[in-house]
């Protein structure tokens, strides 16, 4: 599904090289956790494959089912099938949660060269998988994530991904801000989006996360490489005894 | 006295070509003395700092091209009393019939000769207290020299609004218009306008709100990309009285917009609002208020947008001057401008008058480019670039939307702008 071979990217304004050759492999209907210290580029990563602005790339490739990512807008991206949970959702004044989702389902349909869901049709969609995910009628009226709490916000992005029905998704520290019970439900509503063909990447600092979504792979990301890959254990460990050990066992 | 003898001089050549049309001498003459004081604007004043109004005073008008929308004309939807001009020629065919429940209607020229004595007695009085404290020579040229225009008498709560639609045909046609609203007490009316007008269109708009009336004023300018417009409105409103003037303009090569209002009785509400796209080097819009507090616990609001892009130039000048004893007055005013690019400019002149010691009056204005990272955001989502664009320029225009007081006209404007930035112009 995605893979990443020796990315290496830059940030512009500062000059600075922040991904130092990041290699990963994601296959069809896994999920993969992604663990660091602050500042290895856990986000920096999520940032250089949906193609924010700021980044270089300047050495190596990420594919999604073949297709070269790096390549192509933010846009193409998203309607090829990528999709990233923002850390922050960004608030956006005047343009209506629902317009906003109408309007991204639509333009990826039409992307695919699909044909647009009409306004009944969506508002079923959409109004049964709010309900799912306890966001209400008035959530889905607001603007844009306009004086939404951090857990609504991060509710609002599960919705997204739940509507763009993306192949890939990257989850970037989805749980920071959330109570226990906000986490369960955001976690509920990871699942409910798993399945054969659909692949996720969990950034996280905690392995709380990782007890709701469970992984298949973890990754330890350090100094912009992933330095260690394994089981589910691997979380257990960084819990227990932080990241240490293991930055001393790869020094 | 080189510059007085300057502007005299290019008053007289303004005024060689015209004539004063028959009906309301005394108000026209009167105007016309009024004037030769004056003098008309240069770029050299104080008011007219931001805007030069060269082509609005110049003698001959310069041709605009006639633009063809290729879609129904707005407000075609509402139910309502339709006056058309074309080429600020009243064309009958077009027109409903000029009644209405609750309302009094009549051509200009019309009130004129049928001693409709209220209009013969409103003409021009506003337009002149209307200059001071700032002179405002092109609406005193207005009042001496406007061919037509309607007058309109509000004597109840008026269910159709009235509809005025200005075609532009003759894309040489320099067209003066002059208007009269009377709300009397309790009535209240809905105002439309909608059009270009003429190639170079100058016009004023008189309106009087008695206790306890309403007003309610929705305009959109038209698209042609060459029109000029220099476009007046002058309101007097009294106690517990509302008024409310909303305008739409896209394109059109040179617009100032000026709206004076004089809040005289106690509890009225004034509010004024506008949301403005320019495209282009060429282009300079401008909205300049002026608000008067001169009674107790008024509430006044400007909420002023403008999205510019390729070079284009946006202006605002709006003022709030509460008088003394003009207690409990609540006076906001907010300017914004969102910038598309880095060659386009927003000059912005907030102004605020305060005497009186009770007061809560505050303004803002502000400068912008398209947040990057709302749109990552869109993008993010599978939103073309253009499309998101689009989204957040209508978003931000949303604000001075909401400021009309009917959802139905509101939601109107706002399908339309979607579809024109869709359309790129």
């Amino acid at each position: 599904m995605l893979e990443i071979k020796g990315l290496m990217a830059d940030l512009q304004d500062e000059d600075k090289t922040i991904l130092k050759g990041v290699d990963l492999s994601i296959g069809a209907g896994q999920v993969h956790a992604i663990m660091g210290p602050n500042g290895s580029g856990k986000s920096t990563l999520s940032y250089v494959l949906s193609g924010k602005g700021g980044y270089e790339v300047t050495g190596g490739s990420a594919t999604l089912d073949g297709v070269d990512l790096l390549d192509m807008e933010p846009e193409e991206r998203a309607a090829a099938g990528l999709f990233l949970a923002f850390q922050y959702p960004v608030e956006i004044p005047g343009v209506g949660n629902m317009t906003f989702l109408r309007t991204a389902v639509n333009a990826q349909r039409k992307a695919r060269g699909e044909e647009e869901l009409s306004a009944g049709d969506f508002l079923r969609v959409v109004r049964e998988k709010a309900k799912s995910l306890k966001i209400d009628a008035d959530m889905l009226k607001r603007p844009v994530n306009v004086g939404f709490s951090g857990g609504e916000k991060k509710r609002n992005e599960i919705l997204q991904m739940a509507m763009l029905e993306p192949k890939m998704c990257i989850l970037d520290e989805t749980d920071s801000g959330l109570d226990v019970d906000a986490m369960k439900l955001v976690a509920d509503g990871v699942n409910a989006l798993r399945s054969e063909g659909r692949s996720f990447l969990v950034i996280t600092h905690y392995q709380r996360l990782l007890d709701h979504i469970k992984p298949d792979v973890v990754h330890i990301m350090a100094n912009g490489r992933i330095i260690k890959s394994g089981g589910p254990e691997l979380a257990l460990e960084v819990e227990n005894n932080g990241y240490a050990d293991i930055l001393e066992e790869v020094a | 006295m080189a510059l007085a003898k300057l502007k005299a001089d290019a008053t007289q050549a303004r005024l060689a070509g015209l004539a004063l049309p028959q009906g309301l001498e005394t108000a026209r003459k009167d105007a016309l003395n009024r004037l030769a004081v004056m003098g008309l604007p240069g770029k050299r004043d104080e008011y007219w700092k931001y805007t030069d109004p060269a082509t609005l005073t110049d003698a001959d008008a310069l041709p605009a091209a006639v633009f063809e929308a290729g879609e129904p004309l707005l407000f075609d939807a509402v139910e309502r009393i339709k006056i058309v001009f074309v080429d600020g020629v009243f064309d009958p065919d077009a027109s409903d019939d000029l009644v209405g429940e609750g309302v009094e209607i009549a051509r200009l020229g019309d009130a004129a000769a049928a001693d409709v004595h209220w209009a013969k007695e409103f003409y021009g009085t506003l337009e002149t207290r209307g200059q001071t404290p700032v002179h405002r020579p092109l609406a005193t040229l207005n009042t001496a020299f406007a061919t037509d225009g309607v007058v309109i008498r509000a004597t109840a709560k008026v269910a159709k609004p009235v509809s005025l639609i200005y075609l532009h045909k003759d894309q040489a046609s320099d067209v003066m218009l002059h208007s009269l609203v009377k709300v009397e007490a309790g009535a209240a009316l809905t105002l439309l306008e909608n059009g270009p007008a003429a190639a170079r269109f100058n016009s004023v708009l008189e309106v009087d709100v008695a206790d306890g009336g309403a007003f309610h004023h929705v305009r959109a300018q038209g698209r042609d990309h060459e029109r000029r417009a220099v476009t007046h409105c002058f309101a007097r409103i009294a106690d517990e009285s509302l008024f409310k003037s909303f305008t739409l303009a896209v394109n059109g090569r040179l617009t100032r917009n000026e709206c004076i209002i004089e809040m005289v009785g106690d509890d009225a509400v004034a509010h004024v609002a506008g949301a403005c796209v320019g495209d282009g080097a060429d282009f300079v819009h401008d909205d300049t208020v002026f608000v008067t507090h001169d009674g107790l616990r008024g509430e006044s609001r400007q909420v002023f947008k403008k999205v510019l892009r390729n070079g284009a130039v946006g202006v605002f000048q709006g003022k709030i001057l509460v008088k003394a004893g003009a207690q409990k007055t609540d006076g906001y005013q907010i300017s914004q401008s969102l910038l598309l690019d880095g060659d386009s400019q927003f000059l912005a002149k907030p102004e605020l008058e305060i005497y009186a010691d009770d007061v809560a009056c505050s303004h803002g204005s502000t400068s912008g480019a398209i947040d990057e990272d709302a749109l990552f955001y869109l993008q993010s989502r599978g939103v073309p670039l253009q499309a998101a664009t689009d989204l957040l320029t209508l978003a931000f225009l949303a604000e001075s939307l909401q400021e009309i007081g009917d959802d139905g006209l509101a939601d109107e404007l706002r399908d339309r702008l979607e579809s024109w930035l869709a359309r790129r112009g």
